[in-house]
């Protein structure tokens, strides 16, 4: 286990409360902002300390409540990219670069002579003597990332590294993370809320909800079956009905009016439709509900409606579904809809 | 014309100004990191000879150094040392009467600056001694500069607390401020003149100083806290 981590910390209010194991891959904290993805870096890097746990990064303990370990962050060796990237504004790139061997004793001319080939590998040639203010949110990235990667980190840790650039450059700066960190060799973190960019980088999928691992799994099965509400809604489902087991095989929908029969949810607390699995049906009855047509959206390739259950009023009452435009063209005009709820089109949540 | 006042004067504005500076800048990053409550508290300590009248701040340096009381009577005892009346016991006046500006402004420039840059910087390795005078030190340069300015004028044109603490002795405490009173008082008033446009001359060239140091201060983004001369 390259991370082992077993953390608890109480902010009055809100408690962190994290557990996570991982080997020498990518894996990433998804969750809401402020669900304590940010936080959870921060107490490995060191910047803050938990009450109790511990942090353990390839064999070296970094914090232990019960042996009065507590390492200063910098002897961890924790790379962290923060959402901001923090370059020293009073340094120049090289400069910048070079802060991170300061702890090396090694010669100047060696420092100079890797911080220039690393410069190169991060497509930063020519902007050695630019302040971080002249550079691109590109490029500030990549200095920040090649002054991490100069200082030799054993983890590392990427805070929403994507959060402050525009969506051409994301897509670019994301495949350059990735080759970086492909030839990293440790663990890497990465802290996200965009589900997409999470599935396209990492191996294995954490859920962080409410300072807690809500659920922990790989990646493909953590999207195509997620089994608690919080990683159904971070993988991109959005319409839930609250669910009550009713003996035999039964379960109540309790904020769509109806009842399904299925196997395996005695624990079912919610039900939610697949997003890419919407099946339109004509007719009522056997497995599917009736909803109202409210609002009918033209998204060029699709059409989104905008259904409420009838009779139900709750949070969860109201849906928001996307089908595709033929699919629609036969219900056209009609005031009520049915969504199909068999077993394949639909997500069972025990939590 | 004995120029003994613009002397004293400088020299005593120049070495408050060094010890405002340090202590300033020591109190303003310690109190900024300090949770709310104890903050106010000390906030209002170190800031009450911003506010009180200079005659009262006088008082109290009397209270404590006078040779007739208990730590002035231990100097006077033990080493000789009669600080009151002396051209540095007006460095002390001026030092306590100088010293919000300074711890102010600091205060303000620290509580602005970034503190992710200082956690990158630890998890990057840099100590903590090379991490304060080599960022967070040039990253609130603007504000500390300007402090240290404003303690400077406000410390050249120290009266009320001065005349209480150093008196005004001619060639040994006299300082512009006490002259202009004193020459003006015995009707000298062409002197008095003189030493009114000195005082006028050197307040305009740090107020230019000042309005310098905050147009490029926002012009480089950072913010410090301005904070008004008082006289």
């Amino acid at each position: 286990m390259s991370l082992d981590l077993s953390i608890k910390k109480d902010f009055g209010g809100f408690v962190l409360d994290v557990s996570l194991q991982a080997e020498n891959e990518v894996l990433a904290l998804l969750g809401a902002s402020g669900c304590g993805k940010s936080m959870t870096l921060k107490c490995i890097a060191g910047i803050v300390k938990p009450d109790e746990g511990h942090i353990i990064v390839n064999g070296k303990t970094l914090f232990d409540s019960d042996k009065g370990i507590n390492i200063s962050p910098q002897e961890r060796g924790a790379g962290l990219l923060f959402q901001n990237y923090a370059l020293f504004p009073n340094m120049n790139v090289e400069q910048n670069i070079m802060s991170g061997m300061k702890r090396f004793s090694v010669s100047k001319a060696e420092k100079k002579a890797i911080c220039r080939e690393t410069m190169k590998k991060f497509y930063l040639d020519g902007l050695e003597k630019h302040r971080p203010s002249q550079l691109s949110g590109g490029q500030q990235q990549r200095a920040a990332l090649a002054r991490i990667m100069v200082s030799k980190p054993d983890i590392l840790m990427l805070d929403e590294p994507f959060s402050a650039l525009d969506s051409f450059l994301r897509w670019e700066l994301e495949q350059e993370l990735m080759r970086v960190l492909e030839d990293f060799e440790g663990t890497s973190i990465i802290v996200s809320h965009n589900r997409d960019e999470v599935y396209r980088i990492s191996n294995h999928i954490a859920v962080i909800a409410d300072g807690k691992v809500d659920c922990y799994d790989e990646k493909t099965s953590l999207f195509a079956e997620p089994k608690t509400y919080q990683s159904a809604l971070l993988t991109g489902c959005h319409n839930f009905s609250r669910a009550e087991y009713l003996g035999e095989n039964r379960v109540r929908l309790i904020d769509w009016n109806t009842e399904i029969v299925c196997e395996d949810c005695e624990e079912a607390k919610y039900i939610a439709v697949k997003p890419g699995l919407v099946k339109l049906e004509r007719n009522s009855g056997g497995v599917s509900a009736g909803f109202r047509v409210d609002k009918i959206i033209d998204n060029f390739n699709e059409i989104i409606l905008l259904l409420s259950a009838d009779s139900v009023v709750s949070e969860y009452s109201s849906l928001n579904v996307r089908v595709a435009k033929e699919e629609w063209q036969s219900f056209a005009g009609s005031r009520n809809i049915n969504l199909s709820l068999a077993r394949e089109n639909i997500l069972i949540l025990n939590r | 014309m004995d120029l003994f006042p613009l002397w004293n004067s400088l020299r005593i504005a120049l070495i408050s100004a060094v010890i405002v500076f340090f202590s300033g800048i020591f109190c303003a990053y310690y109190v900024a990191k300090l949770p709310r409550l104890v903050k106010g508290i000390f906030d209002v300590v170190l800031t009450l000879p911003l506010v009180l009248p200079p005659t009262v701040v006088g008082y109290f340096i009397l209270m404590v150094l006078a040779p007739n009381t208990s730590f002035g009577g231990w100097l006077m005892e033990h080493f000789e040392l009669k600080i009151v009346m002396t051209w540095y016991s007006a460095v002390i006046a001026s030092s306590v009467v100088a010293f919000p500006l300074m711890y102010r402004t600091a205060r303000g420039a620290f509580e602005s600056f970034d503190v992710t840059l200082k956690y990158s910087a630890q998890t990057l390795g840099l100590s903590n001694m090379y991490i304060f005078w080599r960022i967070i030190m040039p990253y609130c340069k603007q504000g500390i500069i300007a402090g240290t300015v404003l303690a400077f004028a406000r410390a050249l044109g120290e009266y009320g607390a001065t005349s209480m603490v150093a008196g005004y002795t001619p060639g040994r405490t006299a300082t512009i401020s006490t002259t202009v009173y004193q020459l003006w008082r015995t009707d000298d008033e062409v002197n008095a003149f003189k030493w009114v446009m000195i005082n006028l001359a050197i307040s305009a060239v740090v107020l230019l100083a000042v309005n310098f140091l905050e147009k490029k201060d926002r012009l480089t983004g950072s913010k410090a806290a301005s904070v008004e001369i008082r006289g």
